[in-house]
Parts: structure tokens; sequence; C-alpha cells
């Protein structure tokens, strides 16, 4: 128990993290209404660029930004994968995440992995966030406003804050439409392909970013870091949905939690870890079921327990 | 206004669901006019009309709107001349969207939608004035989604959203197919009232024979693919469905007049 305890801190830091790339997977997913599978690529591209960068010297807010430039990049492939040469979405993203494989080696050297060396403390001192300010901070050898939660908390907000900005101007509302109903949105002359392009670009930016952050967190980035990045992703607004959709009916909540989600997720994970004494090796099983599961739910509550009185809508994703 | 020339559609091509859905239809229509489109299953009402907006290329032919060639432009560039209102009450609105939320959307149809707000308060006041004509009390729920609204409400959201920036072609197919009578009744007056108090060029397709009669002051008849009856003027006022159904057997040269055509 004490073990658990002891790494909740790490764990919330973790979700937090993961929780940006869940908004990120919010937007195509719940927004533009596709599954966009190039996230399990971008998120490592995102992560690769960082810490390349980091290590040159550059400046840690120009390696972010970096970060998610390469990942809006991927976003574009993508996206006109898509709209110009008409492929499936998710056949799509699946592509890209392929090509993104070699891609992200060929950033990190040819390497399976690159990492930050945080012996050095002038390198450790540049890092925004890290595993090691958790401990640095709970000793006194840093200010509390060092910590993860409190940094990546901050991060999250920021990323909240433009996502609601933005999808409340003309652009933002003409995307959501294209989600909502291409067919109404075509009629209403809106570019419906530039929409998609540009949500799969805004979403594989946050995605990358996330990417960036966590290869900070942990100091390292490695090519199998985004493996079933979208699972997690789902997870997250899944739990978030179902544990909050009540409650928060505003936009900006829904994405704070689909950010709750994530966290939610680490949490229990560093449980099962901690106090079921699980092999870590079947996380990712379990993570599928899990999510298997959820997304079965709504379907079968359609199937089974259809027509009750004043439920009109069945099965609706709103 | 508009000017169709010569267009045809063929939908799959070399199979065996070949279809010739359009065969060389020609069809000018005079600013203001407001034309009701009939004809049976499969007749090329409905391809007429999504050939207009664009849904997809023409095989040949060209279509003009008040002057502009737009036969090779895409559906959503098209939207800058025309209003459309759909059978299905789902296809118009976006259901998870806000009531005003909808409007402000179509406001915008045809220009440039940048970092601007999407929607000002002013709007929402003027949204609030335009739902009270429609006397169906949207006026209340501005911030409601539209998912929770009637397949009547829908509709008659729909057409005032065709029709918030007055368009050069209103296109309607079938608007009223999908409602009960009272409701259809309903929708089509507020058509006619909206028709009238802008002048509107529109092109209405009804499976109503009567509707089509009673509305409207030109009525075309579709007929595998070709327009075969198109009446105007002092002899559209005199229509009856009688005199309709004869001239039907006398171009068609079938002597039963349809039952499907009167029925839809």
């Amino acid at each position: 128990m004490g073990n658990f305890i002891g790494a909740l801190p790490g764990a919330i830091s973790q979700g937090l993290i993961w929780g940006i790339m869940a908004i990120g997977v919010y937007i195509t997913y719940k927004i533009l209404d596709i599954a966009d599978l190039t996230v399990d690529g971008s998120f490592c591209t995102g992560g690769a660029m960082f810490v390349v960068l980091f290590a040159e010297g550059v400046n840690i807010w120009v390696c972010l930004l970096a970060a998610l430039g390469v990942g809006m990049l991927a976003g574009l492939v993508t996206g006109l994968l898509h709209t110009v040469c008409g492929i499936p979405a998710i056949l799509s993203g699946i592509l890209t995440q392929l090509g993104l494989w070699s891609v992200n080696l060929a950033i990190m050297g040819m390497k399976a992995n690159v990492a930050i060396n945080i012996i050095d403390r002038a390198q450790l001192d540049r890092l925004l966030v890290s595993l090691r300010f958790v401990r640095e901070v709970v000793n006194g050898d840093r200010p509390f406003y060092r910590h993860p939660i409190f940094v990546v908390g901050l991060f999250t907000l920021a990323v909240i804050g433009v996502l609601y900005w933005f999808f409340g101007t003309e652009r933002g509302a003409s995307l959501r439409a294209t989600g909502a109903n291409g067919n109404m949105a075509r009629a209403q002359g809106i570019n419906t392909d530039v929409n998609k392009v540009l949500g799969l670009m805004v979403s594989n930016g946050l995605v990358a970013l996330s990417g960036a952050l966590l290869s900070q967190y942990q100091s390292f980035a490695d090519t199998s870091m985004g493996k079933g990045a979208i699972v997690i992703g789902l997870a997250a607004v899944i739990i978030g949905e179902a544990l909050f959709g009540r409650v928060f009916r505003n936009f900006a909540l829904k994405l704070l939690s689909v950010s709750l989600g994530a966290i939610i997720y680490y949490v229990v994970i560093q449980a099962v870890i901690s106090l079921a004494n699980i092999n870590s090796n079947y996380l990712k099983l379990i993570s599928a079921c899990v999510v298997a599961l959820f997304l079965s739910v709504p379907y079968w509550k359609g199937r089974y327990f259809a027509k009750k009185p004043g439920g009109k809508e069945v099965g609706s994703r709103a | 206004m508009l000017e169709i020339k010569g267009i045809w559609k063929t939908f799959n091509a070399g199979t065996v669901n070949e279809k010739v859905a359009l065969k060389g239809v020609d069809l000018t229509l005079a600013d203001g006019d407001f034309v009701t489109v009939i004809g049976g299953n499969g007749a090329g009402k409905s391809t007429l009309l999504n050939a207009v907006a664009g849904v997809w290329p023409v095989d040949q032919g060209s279509i003009t709107i008040d002057g502009v060639d737009v036969t090779h432009l895409a559906e959503y560039k098209r939207a800058k001349y025309i209003g459309r209102v759909f059978q299905d009450p789902m296809m118009g609105t976006a259901a998870t969207m806000q009531i005003d939320e909808n409007l402000a959307l179509a406001a915008r149809r045809g220009r440039f939608r940048g970092l601007r707000r999407g929607i000002s308060r002013a709007e929402r006041q003027e949204y609030r004035a335009l739902l009270e004509t429609l006397d169906l009390g949207l006026e209340d729920r501005l911030t409601s989604k539209v998912g929770l609204l009637s397949g009547g409400q829908r509709q008659a959201l729909t057409l005032l959203m065709a029709t918030l920036q007055r368009p050069k072609l209103l296109l309607l197919d079938e608007h009223t197919a999908a409602l009960d009578p009272k409701t259809a009744a309903k929708v089509l007056d507020t058509t006619e009232k909206i028709v009238g108090r802008d002048k509107l060029t529109t092109l209405m397709i009804t499976h109503n024979m009567r509707d089509a009669i009673a509305h409207g002051n030109r009525l075309i008849m579709m007929y595998e693919g070709r327009i075969v009856i198109d009446v105007s003027g002092q002899q559209k006022k005199e229509l009856t469905v009688e005199t309709l159904l004869g001239l039907f057997s006398k171009v068609s040269g079938s002597d039963e007049a349809d039952d499907k055509l009167l029925l839809g």
C-alpha cells in the first residue's frame, strides 16, 4: 500500500502528460468522427524530435515547438492521404504510422532510443518536467512549482484554453460541423476536406507535444513509446465521459474530463501494478480488454435495453 | 437565374446496375421563378437537384447560376449561391450543435471562416426574432441541441438556415415528405411565406401532385431522366390533377396514368 501511495504523484504526472495526447485523440475521435491511428507514430515523433534537439542544446521552448510542428506535419500527411487520395481515414492513419516508424528512427540517428543526460545537473536544470523533480520537490531541493503535476497541469490548462477559444471561432465551429454532419457542412459552404486536414494536424500536434513532454519526463525517447497510444487515448476519453459526462456539459470541462480520464487510467494501472502484483508486461492486454469493454457498453445498451419510455436516442454518441 | 443545358448523368456506368438518371435535361429559370417538380420514383428529380447542388460532377452539359458557370465548381463553393433543404430532416442540421450555432454556420455560407467569434451576441438577438416568425417556440431554446428537435422543427430550422443569407437559388428536395400531414402543411406554409417575402428563385420537388399544383408559378414533370411536361403562367393556374394526368399519358405514350405518380 505504501508502495502505491509513494508512486501516486508519478502516476498522476504521467496521466496528465498522456492526458494532453488524449485531448488530441478527442479532437479526431469525438469532434471529427475519425479514428486516427497516426497517433501511435506521431507520439514518438514528438518525443524523438524533442530529445535530439534538446541534446544539441536548443532552447527548450523551441524544442517543444518543433515537436508540435512535426506532429502537425504527420497529421497533414494522414489528412492528405484521406482527402486528396481518397484512402479511408483509418487506413491513412495506419500508413502514416508505419512510415513514421522509419522517420522516427531517422530522427534519432538510426538508433532505437536516445536519452537526455540528466546526471549532468546543467542538463537536468534546463528541463521543464522530469521524474527526478517529483522527489526533489518532496525533499525540498526544488520549489513546489517545479513539481511535474503543477507544470503539466498548467500545460493542460493552457491547451484546454486555446482549444476552447479555437472551437468557438468561425473556423472552429465549421470544424465541429464537419464532424457532426458533413452533408450539412458542405451545403453551408464549408470545405470539409480542408477542415478534416486541419483537425488531424491540430490533433497530432498535441499528440507530439505530449510525446515531447513524456520523453522529457522520463529523459529518453524510444521507438516503441507510442505503441498503443490510441488505446490509452480512447480509454481516457471513455473514462472521462463515463465519469463526468453527466456533469460536465461545457466544452472546456469536457476536455478537462478527458485529462482527468487519463489520470484515472494511470492511477488504476499503478494500483494494479503495486497492489495486485501483476507483471507489467500484461498491462497492454489489460488496457485493450478494458477499452474493448467500455466501447461495447453503448452498443449493448442500445441492443438489449432499447425502447425505454422517455429515452429516445439510444446508442447516440453525443 | 438558373440555366441548365443538356446535362447527362449515369450512375454505376459499365456495371449491371448502370442507370442513366439524366438524359440531356435543359431547364431555364427566370429570376423569381418558383418551380415545382414532380415525377415517379427514379424519374430523376433528386438527381437533377443534386446535379445543380454539385453533390457529384455531371457527365455532360453545363449549369449556370446568375451568369456564373458552376459546372465544375465543388459542392461547398456552389453553396455560396444555393440554399438547400433535404428530404431527411437529419441531413440539413448538425444535431450535436446548438440551434443558434447552426444558424450562425448558415449565416456565414459562402464567406471565409476565420478566427472571429463563431457567433456574436447581436446575432443571437437577431436569431431569436427570426425563430419567432416560425411560431414553433424555438426562440426560447436557442442553446438547445438541434438533436432534441422534432423532424418538423428541424425542417423549419433548415429552411430558415437555407434562406438566412438570401440564396440566388433555393433547392427543396421533398422537404416535407418525411413529416406527418399536419406538420408538412405547416412547413410548406412557411416555405411559401419565405419564398414570397424574399422573391426567391426556387426548385421544389414534391411527391404530392396537389402541392405541386397549389404552389409556385411553374410546374415541370420528369419521366425517365427527361422533363416531359413544363407548364407555367395561366395554364399552370388552371391546372388540375385530371388535366395533369391527361397531359402525362399523352407525353409518355401510355394510357394508364400511373397511380404511383399521384401517390409518390
